[in-house]
């Protein structure tokens, strides 16, 4: 394979071939909890993208220096001190939308695919193709929360990013707002559901019966 | 993996160097974006008060410009009731932490040791400059920790418009009710004072013309005896009582 061909393949792999939620099942706390508005959907796949792709980056840069006896605490270090950053960053410049995304941006320290890249892909590999990995797999979870997120808030509120689409009866429109795809719990169902849609287009995805 | 990778001294040094690496970029980015951050924190509190003050739908967006118009800030002397003069930048939740700018709270389950001497309040102004509603700080216990809040009461220092609180850490769902539109609309009306103490309670099954009841979120008992307490102290003698009774807004 060529060096581009493998770069291509290593960015856009995860977001269908190997997605992060939809193949490996990483990460569904999160995207089960903040994708009620797209809004919050898409700072959250912002957010972890950017923590994934720089912790990918710097841990493969030390991987012939971690020893490996204490490699998980200094992954864990620095993929804390990403999502430290990360935290500030949104209290400063978009203060309303990190009140709402509250515990989540703290706890992507502890979402299974930045670790999961981190130990499983960047120990292994140079620094520019974990980069890619890790925006990838960034990408794929973001795909999911925004296919998620738009279907909640269109279906549920009738809005998308706040503005009206479809609108609801209460203010006068026609559309009955679907209250259960604002609870949390839909999203299993959605993800569920878009799981099915993937493995029907790509079957080699279905895990062979035991 | 080499065995040389794998000394002593090397893991001790590799530890101890992303440890600086990453302490030194924590902090610089806390460092770098405080007075962006504390610019924010200042904005929602000045929204959290048009909010008590029932101005934020008429400020439609321009929350500073609304608050510096409506909105005057003034200190009390929580012993007197009286209004003292105090620094712009007197904060009452550190002067809290003082011994000499701050009292023990005693016979109280309020859920904090000490209060400050001088409270700030925050008066709502009408078009012609009177004073319409009062908005006054409130904290206390819930079931976690402190919730932070603020009360808005009508001129006439018995009735309630709002109770706002905008800074809590009870369970969502529940507790985290405290938040919920719905709820606070069932402190609007409701009066404080009962032959001069205070009467107002969170409790259940409220019949719908007691003005001294709010029904008690379900689920979250302890949260709602944290806003209980809360309203028994800061509205009791120690509290914001002598103020409200005297009335030095009016004069």
């Amino acid at each position: 394979m060529s060096k581009a061909k493998e770069y291509k393949k290593t960015l856009f792999g995860p977001i269908l071939d190997n997605n992060p939620i939809a193949l490996q099942v990483l990460g569904v706390c999160s995207a089960l909890a903040i994708t009620t508005k797209l809004e919050t959907a898409l700072v959250m796949s912002l957010a972890l993208t950017a923590v994934v792709a720089f912790s990918n980056l710097f841990i493969s840069m030390l991987r012939h220096h971690i020893p490996s006896s204490v490699r998980i605490i200094i992954q864990m270090t620095i993929i804390a001190s990403l999502v430290i950053v990360v935290d500030q960053i949104l209290k400063a410049y978009s203060y309303e939308i990190s009140k709402q995304l509250s515990v989540f941006v703290g706890l992507i320290i502890t979402n299974c695919i930045v670790m999961g890249r981190a130990e499983g892909f960047a120990m292994k590999n140079p620094p520019m193709m974990s980069l890619l990995d890790g925006i990838g797999n960034g990408l794929g979870y973001s795909f999911v929360l925004i296919v998620i997120g738009v279907i909640k808030e269109l279906f549920g509120f009738g809005t998308l990013l706040g503005y009206e689409i479809l609108p609801l009866v209460q203010n006068g429109g026609w559309y009955q707002g679907n209250g259960l795809l604002i609870l949390p719990f839909s999203s299993f169902m959605l993800i569920a559901g878009l799981i099915w849609v993937i493995r029907t287009i790509k079957p080699e995805q279905v895990e062979p019966k035991e | 993996m080499s065995a040389k990778k794998e000394t002593f001294p090397k893991t001790v040094g590799i530890v101890v160097a992303v440890c600086l690496v990453c302490s030194i970029v924590v902090s610089g980015a806390a460092v770098g974006l405080r007075s962006l951050q504390q610019t924010n924190a200042a904005l929602d509190k000045q929204s959290n008060i048009l909010h008590a003050a029932g101005l934020l739908e008429q400020a439609k967006g321009d929350i500073a410009g609304t608050y510096d118009a409506k909105i005057e800030r003034r200190f009390v002397d929580l012993n007197t009731g009286e209004y003292v003069d105090m620094p712009a930048d007197y904060d009452m939740y550190k002067a809290a932490k003082v011994t000499d700018k701050s009292i023990k709270v005693e016979n109280s389950n309020v859920g904090f040791q000490r209060r400050a001497n001088v409270a700030s309040v925050y008066l709502v102004k009408d078009d012609s400059g009177a004073v319409s509603r009062i908005v006054l700080p409130v904290h206390g216990s819930g079931l976690w920790n402190l919730m932070y809040g603020f009360l808005a009461v009508d001129n006439d220092g018995n009735t309630i418009r709002e109770l706002i609180y905008y800074d809590q850490q009870e369970t969502p769902g529940l507790g985290g009710e405290v938040q919920n539109p719905d709820w606070q609309a069932k402190w609007d009306g409701k009066k404080i004072y009962k032959d001069g103490e205070v009467a107002i309670a969170v409790k259940k099954n409220v019949a719908a013309d007691n003005d001294y009841a709010v029904d008690a979120l379900s689920g979250a008992t302890l949260t709602s005896n944290g806003v209980q307490n809360t309203l028994d102290y800061w509205l009791g003698e120690n509290g914001f009582g002598p103020y409200l009774n005297k009335q030095p807004w009016k004069s």
